[in-house]
């Protein structure tokens, strides 16, 4: 019980800090946008191009802006050394890491739903009529970058050239993540839509994977 | 000393002895011809690599819940003697599919998950160059490779999945059930001669890295004075 008050405090402490200034989401916004723009011109986009490759990159455009996003995570706690203040402040360590994934997969969600009108517009892809099913395949992939992205976040706050580090860990890692939510979205965006139940239950395994190993060893992260 | 030198001796006559095995013993494989024989490099070396990926595993658990030094000398050394394997596995691959198959490369679920394998224990030791401090060098390189080594199964099963649905050439599953005996014969002792390769590797790593951890405390020490 006390792990869900102190996760839910954590967590409005965590939203309350990113939209203050929102400084966040703006940049990741433009940066994904960027990445589609770019995107663009490596191939041509007409219709069925855009089938073969959108989904695609448009998760790898919120796998590469998440690589960013989840920097400031931890060593946001750094410059004022608030960690100890953080750690001191609750039981179990875990409700750091619960607060922390689930503010980074809200705003992971909130990114990618503002810029999936985009891509559809921009790719002439339908995304209205499978919007819940859509919104269905973000959660959970979200979730599975936001999970060890978070706990890696921890890492790469200690170590040199730390922004070069943490998409170094979490990429290759990502490989099932970026696999699963691209085919699921693929099955979506097709003339056809389906909703591909084998991927969206691989993507829940992996998510529950990596919490459950977050959980056992997230303490150790937060050692000084 | 004396043991070292003995080790390495026997290691290279064995190694020696196998190669002449798999080169004039074994018969030429009948229609892929004499590339074939790169298969006892290829097939050891991803054995030796998988058994040292399972030893950095075990040490990485044993370092965070045991702190010992020990633990993180003997991940260091798994880590890196298998990365070196798994690029034996890389090189060899291409150069045994080119004649065989007519291409290099193809990205067929254990090709992938080998290049990932080897992606991500890179990460593992660059990270651990990039950590400062050898406790939390220690520490935090064992939690990354847990979360690494946990990986694996899920990028394989996404991989072999997402291929299914596509064409893909045709793989040979290894070596199948119809090995000429006198292959089987080499290729079981081409392994075992790699896996000795692998413990004397891993032994003579993970001596370099007690020392280094010792010069360290050295200068740490002569700091402080």
């Amino acid at each position: 019980m006390t792990l869900l008050s102190n996760t839910a405090v954590l967590l409005g402490k965590e939203l309350r800090t990113e939209f203050r200034s929102r400084e966040l989401l703006t940049t990741t916004v433009v940066f994904i946008l960027t990445v589609v723009v770019l995107f663009s011109f490596t191939f041509d986009p007409t219709t069925s191009e855009s089938r073969r490759f959108g989904p695609g990159l448009l998760w790898l455009a919120f796998l590469f802006a998440a690589s960013l996003m989840l920097q400031p995570c931890f060593l946001r706690e750094q410059n004022n050394d608030t960690l100890s203040a953080l750690r001191l402040s609750v039981n179990d360590p875990f409700a750091i890491f619960l607060a922390k994934l689930i503010a980074n997969t809200v705003f992971l969600l909130l990114t990618e739903m503002l810029m999936l009108p985009v891509f559809a517009v921009l790719y002439n892809v339908h995304i209205l009529s499978v919007i819940p099913q859509l919104a269905l395949v973000l959660f959970l992939g979200s979730l599975g970058v936001a999970i060890p992205g978070t706990a890696f976040s921890a890492i790469s706050a200690q170590a040199r050239m730390r922004e070069l580090m943490l998409p170094l860990l979490l990429l290759p890692l990502l490989t099932p993540v970026l696999i699963a939510s691209t085919e699921a979205t693929a099955a979506l965006l097709d003339p056809h839509p389906e909703l591909r139940r084998d991927w969206l239950g691989f993507l829940a395994g992996f998510d529950v994977v990596f919490l459950t190993a977050l959980w056992l060893f997230g303490e150790y992260l937060l050692e000084e | 000393m004396l043991k070292t030198v003995l080790g390495v001796v026997i290691l290279f006559a064995v190694i020696a002895f196998t190669a002449y095995l798999s080169f004039y013993y074994a018969p030429v494989e009948r229609s892929m011809g004499p590339i074939q024989k790169i298969f006892y490099l290829h097939l050891p070396s991803a054995f030796s690599s998988f058994i040292a990926l399972g030893v950095c595993f075990y040490a990485n658990l044993r370092y965070v819940f045991t702190r010992q030094p020990k633990w993180d000398w003997l991940g260091v050394s798994a880590a890196e003697v298998g990365l070196a394997f798994i690029s034996v596995v890389l090189i060899t691959g291409p150069i045994w599919a080119h004649p065989v198959w007519g291409i290099w490369w193809t990205w067929d679920a254990r090709l992938t998950l080998t290049f990932v394998l080897w992606l991500l224990y890179i990460s593992y030791l660059l990270l651990r160059s990039m950590l400062e401090e050898p406790d939390k060098r220690a520490l935090f390189s064992a939690l990354f490779g847990i979360f690494a080594f946990l990986d694996v199964p899920l990028v394989y099963f996404s991989i072999r999945w997402w291929r299914t649905q596509h064409p893909q050439p045709v793989i040979l599953g290894g070596p199948g059930s119809g090995l000429d005996p006198r292959m089987r014969v080499s290729y079981l002792l081409v392994w075992a001669a790699f896996t000795g390769l692998l413990v004397l590797l891993v032994r003579a790593r993970y001596r370099l890295e007690a020392m280094r951890a010792g010069v360290e405390e050295l200068q740490r020490e002569a700091e402080v004075r």
